[in-house]
């Protein structure tokens, strides 16, 4: 069985139309993300108390909330996990002048006698976070730093191993890739937590790894057929690994359906993100990364300014030669 | 016929048991982290500021001491700030002397400004300073140990955290009584047994009898008046105290005369000697059991004690054990705060293992159905790669005890996921090789080869990004970075050299020139 018998699809001509959709999506991503005042950060970064419970039979967001009186002013309720499980989440923002001796659990211990003392029925304590201010702090900056030298960390090692252009290819892409994610997972209500972090980073591996097994076949044709305009070996690159492409996507789309749907509440967030990433992650191979290159490659022959397309054909004819 | 082929299938075989050997029973042998088991992780910081404090107050009051002892007369000897104490009013005649015991008291640690009209100003040296804080987080690190070790938890984490220097990690699993736990590690426990000079409701009655004046060796503690009574009261204790919780040998919980939980600690021989001479000369006079700054009972020394003493006040039962626990494993240098505190029911957990192992089977269910269905036979060598690669993975996790986490179970069903591709990677190649009509054994052996860098380049730029995710991650993320990344280089072996030693055995039973291949 074979999805494409021999592709000859001519990708690098919808390279702005690509580039266009893209703006289009982030923009107005990060509209939506500077409209709400900052990106949703969960417990881990803002700092806060979640407690997770499970009560004995049914127990509707309403009731919960009414039980805590006072404390619902500040505190989010919601149902979680699959319907038969009864079970409430509790988040409450991070109070100031904690983190002082115990009174770190200062609000978890009220939720909790608010509901003992409220006629809610019987629950258990499946879970319960509370993060401080300092901690928070450190894993938010944690986060970043990670995110961008592993970004750096794979740059390097792309541009030792390609051509610099093609590196910044690789990693444009990639960074279009994290955007996407936070992107989506903004407008479909995810919180930041450390479990997405560690899947966006999963992503930006994931997405290198993607554009790399384009670059590296490029490499190998352009070894071959050293005459061919770079767009045009790039453009067979893409359909050479395009079946690759696809079914590595769907292979691993398909484990991490699995773990989207069996792997239970607390990966859920993780899982989405996986899925979102490898989707974003594959339509930037074959649209972003090997565009941006192309792009970058010509600007540096041409020294800057707008290239029409027949120059630029030229131009990468002469340069190919010269290489050669 | 291929060379090596039966050494190759050996090696395979032998990593194959060694790794199954490594992690089998998987129940006892891979370590679950928190997440997985139930339990607590919480992160405290050491309020070093304490140490520091009370290094400062006892160098002072030693200097009183010796300055009372020696004659020379002062108008006050007080602690200025965490680091700094002043000795004001030393005679112009006294002066020679006050320096000459201050370089025997305190001169080590402290240095020494005189100010002018028998002002001296003792400042603490800066080295002194950081070793006081350095060592005050090694202690409360060891103390919180100890009392950890005598909760009774299997496997517990005490660590240090960060790179601040002053905080210290907690991890205990399978607890589910975490207010008691935390109760246990956050107590500070210093004892402090002082002689009392007054008992009064109010600060001015107290004061009366010594002129209105609080006395320089002196201060004010609050305490419970006494037993069944649990209304406050006010006492005048002497700031120097006849014994501390270092001389404590042992304590133990017991009950007092009206039957009531208390604790009974016992002194070590330096404790005793001390003990004994206060006792011995303060007959009728009260003794105040200080426990962190609160007056737990002030019993009427009735005669000469050495190495016995009994903590009675309003404890129950639990609360008089865990005191004698704390007492035992010594006091804390400092007082501890939480910044973070995570708690996991042990219901949540079992739950999490189950959604991950059925999560993890059904990825390979339907990965390996897809794999049948696209490349045919050559499917079932894609299954035996990924099934060596989790059992590889999985090897290494428990050789080198390495935690698996929630998010580590994300990283298994992923290694699925992304061990497929290499074997498309390479499944692809072999099919374009096929389609120039070369021989089938030159196929695959084109295929292998000219993919190899690829491979190479693909996993060399993924494990940089699990190396800064482990680097980064705190517990789970930990997990999760240890799965990839060794299931990325468990993927090379699998991926390149079981793979191939696959279709060898294959295309080596069929003769050399008619060999074909279902892919």
């Amino acid at each position: 069985m074979q999805i494409f018998a021999n592709p000859n699809y001519n990708f690098i001509r919808w390279r702005w139309h690509a580039i266009i959709l893209s703006a289009a999506v982030i923009g107005s991503g990060l509209f939506t993300i500077y409209a709400r005042g900052g990106l949703p950060l969960g417990v881990d970064f803002s700092g806060g108390t979640v407690l997770l419970l499970r009560f004995d039979k049914p127990t509707p967001e309403e009731v919960v909330r009414h039980a805590l009186g006072p404390l619902s002013a500040d505190a989010q309720v919601q149902t979680s996990g699959r319907p038969g499980d009864n079970e409430i989440l509790v988040r409450l923002p991070l109070r100031k002048g904690l983190e002082q001796g115990a009174s770190l659990e200062a609000d978890a211990k009220e939720v909790e006698a608010a509901l003992r003392g409220a006629n809610v029925g019987t629950f258990e304590v499946r879970n319960r976070d509370i993060v401080g201010p300092t901690i928070g702090e450190d894993l938010k900056r944690k986060g970043i730093a990670a995110t961008l030298t592993s970004l750096g960390g794979i740059l390097i090692y792309i541009a030792l191993r390609f051509r610099l252009s093609f590196g910044i290819g690789a990693i444009v892409a990639t960074f279009h890739d994290v955007l996407v994610t936070l992107v989506f997972l903004t407008w479909f209500g995810y919180e930041l937590s450390l479990n997405v972090i560690a899947a966006i980073l999963t992503i930006t591996g994931y997405s290198v790894n993607d554009t790399i097994v384009v670059f590296d076949r490029v490499r190998e044709n352009q070894r071959l057929a050293r005459r061919e305009p770079l767009d045009q070996v790039v453009n067979r690159a893409v359909n050479q690994t395009l079946s690759r492409t696809i079914i590595t996507a769907g292979t691993t789309f398909l484990a991490v359906v699995a773990l989207y749907l069996f792997g239970g509440e607390v990966l859920e967030g993780m899982a989405f993100t996986l899925l979102v990433g490898i989707v974003t992650g594959t339509y930037s191979t074959v649209f972003i990364a090997a565009a941006i290159a192309i792009i970058l490659s010509r600007r540096v022959g041409s020294g800057g300014g707008a290239v029409t397309q027949a120059q630029a054909k030229a131009k990468a004819q002469t340069k190919t030669k010269r290489a050669g | 016929m291929y060379a090596n082929l039966r050494w190759k299938v050996l090696t395979i075989l032998v990593v194959t048991a060694l790794a199954v050997w490594a992690f089998y029973p998987p129940r006892t042998k891979v370590k679950r982290g928190l997440d997985l088991q139930g339990g607590v992780h919480m992160v405290l910081r050491v309020h070093t500021d304490d140490a520091l404090k009370i290094e400062t107050e006892t160098a002072s009051e030693q200097l009183r001491e010796a300055l009372t002892a020696a004659g020379v007369t002062t108008t006050s000897v007080r602690a200025t700030s965490l680091t700094e104490f002043v000795v004001e009013g030393v005679p112009p005649a006294s002066d020679a002397q006050l320096r000459q015991i201050a370089d025997q008291q305190v001169t080590g640690s402290f240095d020494r400004t005189a100010g002018g009209g028998g002002t001296y100003t003792f400042r603490m040296r800066p080295n002194v300073e950081n070793r006081g804080r350095t060592e005050a987080v090694t202690q409360a690190l060891q103390t919180v140990e100890r009392r950890v070790n005598e909760f009774g938890v299997s496997e517990p984490v005490v660590a240090p955290y960060g790179t601040t220097g002053d905080r210290i990690v907690v991890e205990l699993p399978g607890v589910s009584d975490v207010a008691r736990a935390k109760e246990l590690i956050g107590k500070t426990a210093r004892l402090e047994i002082k002689l009392v000079e007054g008992v009064a409701s109010d600060e001015a009655t107290l004061l009366q009898a010594q002129g209105g004046k609080l006395p320089g060796d002196m201060e004010i503690k609050p305490g419970l008046a006494s037993r069944g009574d649990a209304s406050k009261v006010l006492y005048l204790v002497r700031r120097t105290p006849v014994v501390t919780g270092t001389d404590l040998r042992n304590a133990a919980p017991t009950v007092d005369e009206y039957n009531q939980p208390a604790v009974r600690f016992s002194l070590n021989s330096e404790g005793a000697v001390k003990f004994g001479k206060a006792t011995s000369s303060n007959i009728g006079r009260q003794l105040a059991i200080i426990l962190d700054d609160f007056v737990q009972s002030a019993p009427v020394i009735e005669s000469r004690i050495e190495r016995e003493g009994r903590i009675t006040g309003s404890f129950t039962q639990q609360e008089a054990s865990d005191l004698s626990l704390v007492l035992r494993s010594g006091a804390l240098p400092a007082s501890l705060s939480y910044l973070e505190e995570r708690t996991v029911g042990p219901s949540l957990g079992a739950d999490s293992v189950r959604a991950g192992v059925r999560a993890s089977l059904a990825g390979l269910a339907l990965v390996t159905l897809f794999m049948l269905v696209y490349y045919k036979l050559a499917g079932i060598n894609a299954f035996v790669s990924i099934v060596l690669n989790l059992t590889i993975l999985l090897g290494f996790m428990a050789y080198l005890g390495a935690v698996m986490t929630l998010p580590g179970i994300a990283g298994f069903v992923l290694t699925i996921g992304m061990g497929v591709d290499s074997n498309v990677l390479i499944f692809e190649r072999i099919r374009e090789e096929l389609a120039t009509n070369r021989g089938t054994r030159q196929a695959v052996a084109a295929g292998f080869n000219r993919v190899f860098t690829t491979i190479v380049d693909t996993h060399v730029s993924s494990l940089i990004a699990a190396a800064f995710l482990f680097q980064f991650g705190t517990g789970p993320i930990r997990g999760f970075a240890t799965t990839l990344f060794f299931g990325l280089l468990a993927n090379v072996f699998t991926a390149v050299f079981v793979s191939r030693t696959l279709f060898e055995l294959i295309l080596s039973r069929k003769p050399a020139g008619a060999a074909t291949l279902s892919i």
